[in-house]
């Protein structure tokens, strides 16, 4: 256990594979389960994709999408909060030209925006991301 | 070692001077009392004197499914119908159905030969046998059945569906053997995994009779790791009275009893017998078969035989796995595929599932092959990279071992269709 811990977010990813609505499939399971959606990407691979989500209760999410047929995986991923105000994203960049980014995606959820990312290191990540005086959300702001 | 009937032992010279004197007596009556055969041998050309060693079976005019159905019901029947006691039928997809009838010595040839093979498989007195073939006038459910009481097995005749009844049966009865067709058995560790029953560790199975369907040897392995169950490789079709032959506990092919049967492996082209070993179509005479003689019966099944005699000690000849079907072959931009290739490269890849589907289609000119794929959960991990990269390999395996393009589509699991009888794996979209 390292303190930095509480920086680590998990994340569901979801294969999907390219039918019709299977997206709306996953939402479906999460309404049911009442289950807050807190941000959100697709990607898109060769004839199938990866849907990735955060939500508010991932543990129970993740249960019932696999009861309900669902490939699922837990990933850890960083929140690393952002000015939102024009150059948000700029100011940030510098402190993460070091770091190996897997993929990003971001949301607006004002006063300010946030950046989620996957790491190939997250330790290292964290640490570098900290030292760089970037602020990271604490999980217990997600779940 | 031991074995259910003295002549699986038979020394091959005197085996085969057995079948060859089987073999006038059979020709002999069927050219003085079935109408159907002396016509055929009389276009061939063939009187009984022309049998003189067992090479001149092939002599002999050939027998296809077109006879059977066009002799519906029982017009190629020798028997008298007040000797018949038994009729099972073919599922008849294509048309007619095809009937068999059985005499009282035919039912007993035919539970003769599946108990040889149960007993060279390793099954006995003490076991407690589950058939989970269908039973009724598809002849896999009864054939097992019968050869089982045979050897003094207990049998359970579950036949087929109620999968999670099954399961209760082969634990609360201490079943050791199951006959199932390859993909339902492995239907049942899943159904029997989701209700917290393992297989390995909370029953006595140790022994799958398996067949009615084309299988490979990654699955047996798959079978045995994943369920513990050692699994037999069975064959017989309904027009040679059911599920016959089996493989001994050597499990290096499918004993097929000599004295019951002439086996031929005959390249279905031009009909002449393929080289040691080669792949060619299996053709078979029933040489004591009585109500529906069957001689040179074209299976349409692709396999090999090899006559030397077995690690076990029999001394009868043997067939490989059957690997695939002249008429499933498809022919894709001129090259023959056969859905057993695409198993046996599918096996080999830990990220995938049993499952799988051809789909064959028509762009323009060009014919395009598709497979689809299920992928295994614990090969999920959210990156999009990795399934490209599983996507690439399969493309490039399944490209080398067909030599014709294909795409791999990864689907998730538990989506492509499954199937309780004979799996239905390609889909042939082509409109000609």
């Amino acid at each position: 256990m390292s303190e930095n811990d509480k920086y680590r977010i998990k994340q569901l990813s979801i294969f999907s594979e390219n039918r019709p609505n299977r997206l709306g499939a996953v939402a479906k399971v999460l309404k049911e389960g009442k289950i807050n959606i807190l941000g959100f990407s697709i990607a898109e691979g060769a004839g199938y994709g990866v849907i990735r989500v955060l939500v508010d209760r991932p543990d129970v999410a993740k249960d019932l999408l696999i009861k309900d047929g669902f490939v699922v995986k837990f990933t850890e991923v960083l929140a690393i909060q952002m000015q939102d105000t024009p150059g948000g994203l700029f100011d940030l960049t510098d402190q993460m030209k070091d770091i190996n980014i897997e993929y990003g995606y971001g949301y607006r959820n004002p006063p300010y925006a946030v950046l989620i990312v996957r790491v190939e290191d997250i330790e290292q990540g964290i640490r570098s991301l900290l030292a760089g005086g970037l602020s990271l959300l604490d999980n217990v702001t997600f779940h | 070692m031991s074995y259910w009937n003295p002549v699986e032992v038979m020394p091959v010279p005197e085996l085969k001077a057995l079948q060859l004197k089987q073999l006038k007596m059979l020709v002999y009556k069927l050219y003085t009392f079935s109408s159907f055969y002396r016509q055929k041998m009389k276009e061939a050309g063939v009187t009984p004197e022309d049998i003189q060693e067992l090479e001149d079976v092939r002599k002999l005019p050939f027998m296809t499914k077109k006879d059977l159905r066009d002799g519906y019901p029982d017009k190629l029947f020798l028997a008298s119908p007040r000797e018949v006691v038994r009729y099972h039928a073919s599922s008849g997809t294509t048309g007619k159905p095809t009937i068999v009838g059985y005499t009282q010595n035919d039912i007993e040839a035919w539970s003769e030969s599946v108990a040889r093979g149960l007993v060279s498989a390793g099954v006995g007195t003490d076991d407690v046998l589950q058939v989970c073939y269908t039973y009724g006038l598809f002849s896999g459910g009864l054939g097992l059945h019968y050869g089982a009481e045979k050897v003094g097995a207990a049998v359970v005749p579950a036949s087929t569906g109620n999968t999670e009844r099954q399961i209760d049966l082969v634990r609360d009865l201490d079943v050791t053997v199951i006959a199932a067709t390859p993909s339902y058995l492995l239907h049942m560790g899943e159904v029997a995994a989701k209700m917290g029953v393992d297989l390995r560790k909370d029953t006595k199975l140790r022994l799958g009779i398996l067949g009615a369907e084309p299988w490979s040897e990654r699955m047996r392995d798959r079978i045995f790791e994943r369920l513990g169950i050692k699994a037999i490789d069975i064959y017989g079709t309904s027009e040679l009275s059911g599920p016959l032959w089996c493989e001994c506990s050597q499990q290096n092919g499918i004993h097929v009893w000599g004295d019951l049967t002439l086996v031929e492996v005959l390249d279905p082209k031009t009909g002449e017998p393929v080289p040691p070993g080669e792949k060619g179509e299996l053709v078979v005479t029933m040489l004591q078969k009585e109500a529906l003689p069957i001689v040179r019966y074209r299976t349409g099944d692709i396999t090999t035989v090899d006559e030397g005699v077995c690690a076990c000690g029999r001394t009868h000849p043997r067939i490989g796995r059957i690997q695939g079907r002249v008429d499933d072959m498809i022919i894709v931009r001129g090259i023959n595929v056969f859905p057993s290739q695409v198993e046996h490269s599918l096996m080999q890849h830990q990220e995938v599932g049993n499952e799988f589907q051809i789909v064959v289609d028509r762009k323009g000119a060009l014919d395009t092959l598709l497979v689809k794929v299920e992928l295994r959960p614990e090969a999920f991990g959210d990156r999009v990279f990795e399934l490209d990269a599983i996507k690439d390999r399969l493309t490039h395996k399944l490209r080398d071992a067909l030599n014709v393009g294909v795409n791999v589509e990864i689907v998730e699991p538990g989506s492509l269709p499954r199937f309780e009888g004979k799996a239905k794996r390609v889909v042939d979209k082509r409109v000609y």
